[in-house]
């Protein structure tokens, strides 16, 4: 168990570091959502259960879809389907 | 006027205001720094892109690089930040070293109130999870004001965001008004997961004060399969059992009651008066008193917020 314990705080460490030097926004929303599920798995090591059911919810999940949704309406993510959208409508 | 500040240009207080509202200008002369006034923008005369002189940009831009103050400035920058940076890691890590060893009997953290907690709680509150006694219970007014907080996040990115449906039908170009298009991996994937998704978060919010876990954490995993629902089927879809009217009433509704239910029990509470909640036998799921409808009111708070968060990102209406 210690060992799994370094591991997954070395790989905070890294994500927490790699976030601050990717250059694309999207892919360092993704690197904080492995942040997110990375913490939320210690919490449950150091055995608070609550904690890591809302890091997992409210991290990974919920403020990362804001972050993809906001990226996308500053026109930081490239959008695919759009243009077929825009002629159908 | 100019009689009385004669040297107003050079004046200290002069070049400050001119710094602060950032029309100073660091490249000597060369370049107007002033942001423009929006009656000024209106011209075409004032920026016009294609009639720039590219000799002149050149020029500028070969002056930026050589420009003294400008690398004195970046490399203090750099300097500046990495020193900040350090100082910041060197103050974390001696707060982290100094603090007292975990399990320690003779630590500070190890009082009179976390042994009321831990020895008192169950027969207090009711509660058997021992963190549902100390939030809800002897830390109630606490998490009523978290609740408000969340309620008063939720005004604000409505009003920021907000947009009428009027609106949001007339327009055709922007993306606020399609909805996703139908994917038959994505809805059999959402159909199959959203309900036990749901059904987890109504286990957790119901057991919250059995199992670790509560409103929070229960409605935060209800609010996330929500918008997993709303990004595979579209608004439309969700508006037959989830629209604006449902929220502002479940919303307000949870909160209303919430606030009673505290009001009564501090009445109770500062008055020594017996309270009318069963505190019942602990281990049950209709135990625990207040605690139950508190933890059903803060989960459906939580999944309105969260939900309602990610619709006006989306789409500017519910």
């Amino acid at each position: 168990m210690e060992v799994f314990k370094v591991i997954l705080l070395l790989f905070l460490i890294v994500c927490a570091v790699s976030v601050s030097f990717i250059k694309s926004p999207l892919t360092s929303v993704i690197v904080f959502m492995s942040y997110s599920v990375v913490m939320s798995m210690i919490w449950f090591i150091l055995e608070s259960p609550d904690l890591a059911i809302t890091e997992a919810a409210v991290g990974a999940g919920v403020s990362s879809i804001l972050f993809f949704v906001t990226l996308r309406k500053i026109q930081a993510i490239a959008q695919k389907g759009d243009g077929n959208e825009q002629n159908q409508g | 006027m100019s009689r009385i500040r004669d040297n107003y240009e050079n004046s200290l207080w002069n070049r400050l205001t001119r710094w602060v509202n950032g029309e100073t200008d660091p490249f000597k002369g060369r370049m107007e720094m002033k942001p423009l006034r929006e009656a000024e923008l209106k011209g075409d005369s004032v920026y016009n892109p294609d009639h720039l002189d590219q000799a002149k940009v050149d020029d500028y831009l070969d002056h930026l690089e050589k420009n003294k103050e400008m690398k004195a400035f970046r490399v203090l920058y750099c300097l500046g930040s990495i020193a900040l940076c350090l100082l910041l890691i060197s103050v974390l890590l001696l707060t982290v070293s100094n603090l007292p060893v975990l399990g320690d009997p003779n630590g500070p953290n190890n009082n009179l109130v976390s042994w009321r907690y831990i020895e008192d709680g169950v027969e207090e509150f009711g509660a058997t999870n021992l963190v549902a006694n100390m939030i809800l219970g002897y830390r109630g007014f606490d998490t009523f004001g978290e609740t408000c907080v969340l309620f008063i996040a939720a005004t604000c990115v409505i009003i920021l965001l907000r947009r009428d449906e009027e609106e949001i039908e007339n327009t055709k170009e922007t993306d606020w008004k399609y909805e996703p298009k139908p994917d038959a991996i994505l809805q059999t994937v959402t159909s199959i997961l959203v309900p036990v998704i749901f059904l987890y978060g109504f286990y957790i919010i119901l057991n919250g004060h059995l199992s670790p876990g509560g409103g929070f954490s229960g409605g935060a995993t209800i609010g996330a399969g929500l918008i997993l629902y709303v990004t595979t089927f579209g608004f439309h879809k969700t508006q037959r059992f989830f629209s604006e009217k449902t929220y502002d009433m479940v919303k307000v509704g949870a909160l209303s009651l919430y606030s009673v239910t505290m009001i009564y029990y501090f009445y109770t509470g500062a008055n020594m008066i017996r309270n009318l909640f069963p505190l019942g036998n602990p281990g049950d799921i209709l135990s625990a008193g207040m605690i139950l409808p508190i933890n059903i009111f803060v989960g459906l708070e939580v999944a309105c917020t969260m939900y309602a968060f990610f619709a006006l990102f989306r789409r500017g209406g519910m």
